[in-house]
């Protein structure tokens, strides 16, 4: 299964690394998997969405990735690296629920929080540094909305904060907890746009995804999980009628057994 | 086990190096909140004030952090470690209540208690909250016990411990004073050289964790800097107290501003604004507790704050401040 994967990626196996490589990965929740086994090598860029019904461990994966939450077996490499040596390049954009809106920040102050790691540790935060976050902020159409306190802004609003805050790190990964989720039209737009753009500068996205239906049309990539990764590949070649239906509709086989053969 | 204290010498009168204060004259309020209560009352009022603007910067983090229930169960498991240190320097034949022992022995039962919570929380399944309120009555009660079992010993010089419970300016120390502002100086120094990782995880720990920054060891900074504040304010504001100083302050700053720099400048203002005031009406009537004074003026500021704050007090609400309503940084 791994080789068919990677052949159905569009580099040889042989390139250098993958830029994020999953290798049997199991994440437990209490002590049931979220996240059973497994593998999988992200394309060298592009847009890719992570697809599944609820509970399919999507949020865990990219948790997992990132070394949220504590992983029961399995490895995850960025181009061949640990994820601590590859914090730099990645940027996360959690669920905008994670959150309290109520915090005493402006959308600025938020923005500018991307720029952190940058920054350093106990260095302080410098105009140069608020100015890279403005035009940021600008670039998701808030430019107005800088001195707000961020509680003040719509749901779809506070999401392009976040996406803001990911794009002043500047960063060559881009993993994103359902950014789509609840937002308005005008925002569906600016990420959509956001995309385009770091697609076109040669990122790679990996975006938890809820919608089928806009799948094909926004994404090169998919990746089907149902706890067991059940499907990846080009969106062309792996998001098929079958593979949808085993990944929502067929309920997962015993422990231990393999979901490699579906492809 | 405390019978052992026996062999304890009586207890040294306290020394005479330094004055306690409200000896001699009886100012008027007034006089006393303008410094002119003399040089001992002026001495603990600023001594008050630094810890007050300490507490209340302090307290910012542990409200954003929801770490305030915690800092509750940190004061109250205090007292067993007063009664501890209370009975280790009476065995050493030093007098009872030798300042650096209590504080020793409360700093070391409240990380005792801090431990205990965390290994509950993270071992069982049990909330958080459960596990702080059944530390906090856990330590609470021994020391309680502690403490009675002290008052039946012969050694002297326990009749003061009690101030532990709800502070007292009366009889304080121009060193005890000093260090109190010491002590504020570094908590300070520490705060401002961490904000922005303090901000950066209290606001979305998840972003920074994944962003590189060690979350648990800024979390272990701010439950360090609660516990401080505790242990030194423990003498003025008294343990059953103490959280208050970490709370009211920061509730009633954010009523004055939408942003994280402004709302701890505020809140240590108000903490300082609090403690000095309380401590001045302690001056004048020694006899009220001072902890509890602190505490109501404290409150009193916070009412206020409510009424009148622009960043979301009910009056600019009410009055329907477009500014205010939209939330804009103050």
């Amino acid at each position: 299964m791994l080789q068919q994967l990677q052949h159905d990626t569009e580099w040889p196996a042989t390139a250098a690394p993958a830029p994020i490589a999953v290798r049997n990965l199991t994440v437990l929740y209490g002590g049931q998997p979220a996240l059973a086994d497994a593998t999988w090598d992200a394309p060298r860029a592009g847009l890719v969405a992570v697809v599944g019904p609820n509970g399919a461990g999507k949020s865990t994966l990219l948790k997992a990735m990132l070394g949220l939450v504590p992983v029961a077996a399995g490895t995850v490499s960025f181009g061949g690296e640990d994820i601590d040596a590859a914090r730099g390049r990645i940027a996360y954009v959690p669920q905008r629920s994670a959150v309290d809106w109520d915090f005493p920040a402006t959308v600025l102050d938020v923005v500018t929080m991307g720029r952190y790691r940058r920054i350093g540790w106990l260095r302080p935060v410098r105009r140069a540094d608020r100015e890279a976050a403005r035009a940021h902020l600008d670039s998701v159409g808030l430019a107005d909305y800088a001195d707000r306190q961020i509680g003040a802004l719509s749901g779809g609003q506070q999401q392009r904060v976040f996406l803001a805050r990911a794009l002043a790190q500047r960063a060559r990964i881009y993993l994103l907890d359902e950014p789509f989720a609840g937002v308005d039209a005008a925002t569906e737009r600016v990420i959509l746009d956001v995309f385009r753009r770091l697609d076109a500068e040669g990122a790679l996205v990996v975006c938890v995804h809820h919608d089928l239906q806009t799948v094909a049309a926004t994404f090169d990539h998919v990746l089907l999980l149902n706890r067991r990764v059940v499907a990846a590949g080009p969106v062309a070649t792996a998001f098929t009628t079958e593979a949808i239906a085993r990944a929502y509709g067929v309920p997962l086989g015993p422990a231990g057994s393999p979901a490699d053969d579906v492809l | 086990m405390p019978m052992a204290c026996r062999w304890g010498p009586p207890a040294v009168p306290p020394t005479t190096c330094c004055e306690p204060m409200n000896v001699a004259a009886e100012p008027s309020l007034l006089a006393i909140l303008l410094l002119q209560g003399g040089y001992n009352t002026v001495v603990v009022m600023l001594g008050a004030a630094a810890l007050g603007a300490a507490a209340g910067a302090v307290g910012v983090f542990a409200m954003l952090r929801r770490r305030a229930l915690v800092a509750d169960a940190l004061a109250h498991a205090t007292l067993p470690g007063v009664a501890l240190g209370f009975l280790a320097a009476v065995a050493l034949g030093l007098p009872g209540r030798s300042l650096p022992f209590l504080l020793a022995g409360a700093a070391a039962t409240a990380l005792l208690a801090a431990l205990s919570i965390h290994l509950i929380a993270s071992r069982t399944r049990l909330p958080e909250d459960t596990a702080v309120a059944s530390v906090l009555a856990t330590f609470f009660a021994a020391g309680i016990v502690l403490l009675s079992v002290i008052q039946t010993l012969r050694t002297g010089g326990q009749a003061g411990l009690d101030v532990y419970l709800l502070g007292a300016t009366a009889g304080m120390l121009r060193g005890e004073a000093i260090t109190l502002a010491c002590f504020a100086v570094a908590i300070a120094a520490i705060l401002a050289l961490l904000f922005k990782e303090l901000v950066l995880v209290a606001f979305d720990a998840e972003f920074a964790a994944a962003h590189g920054f060690p979350v648990r060891v800024i979390d272990l900074a701010v439950v360090a800097l609660v516990l401080a504040v505790v242990v030194i304010g423990l003498r003025l504001v008294g343990l059953v107290l103490i959280v208050a100083l970490l709370v009211i302050p920061p509730s009633a700053a954010r009523f004055w501003s939408n942003r994280a720099a402004s709302v701890t400048l505020i809140s240590a203002v108000i903490g300082a604004a609090s403690a000095y005031g309380g401590a001045a009406i302690s001056a004048v009537a020694p006899d009220l507790p001072t902890g509890a004074v602190i505490v109501l003026v404290a409150f009193a500021i916070f009412a206020v704050s409510v009424a009148i704050g622009p960043a979301r007090g009910l009056l600019p609400r009410a009055f329907g401040s477009r500014r205010a309503a939209a939330g804009e940084a103050a």
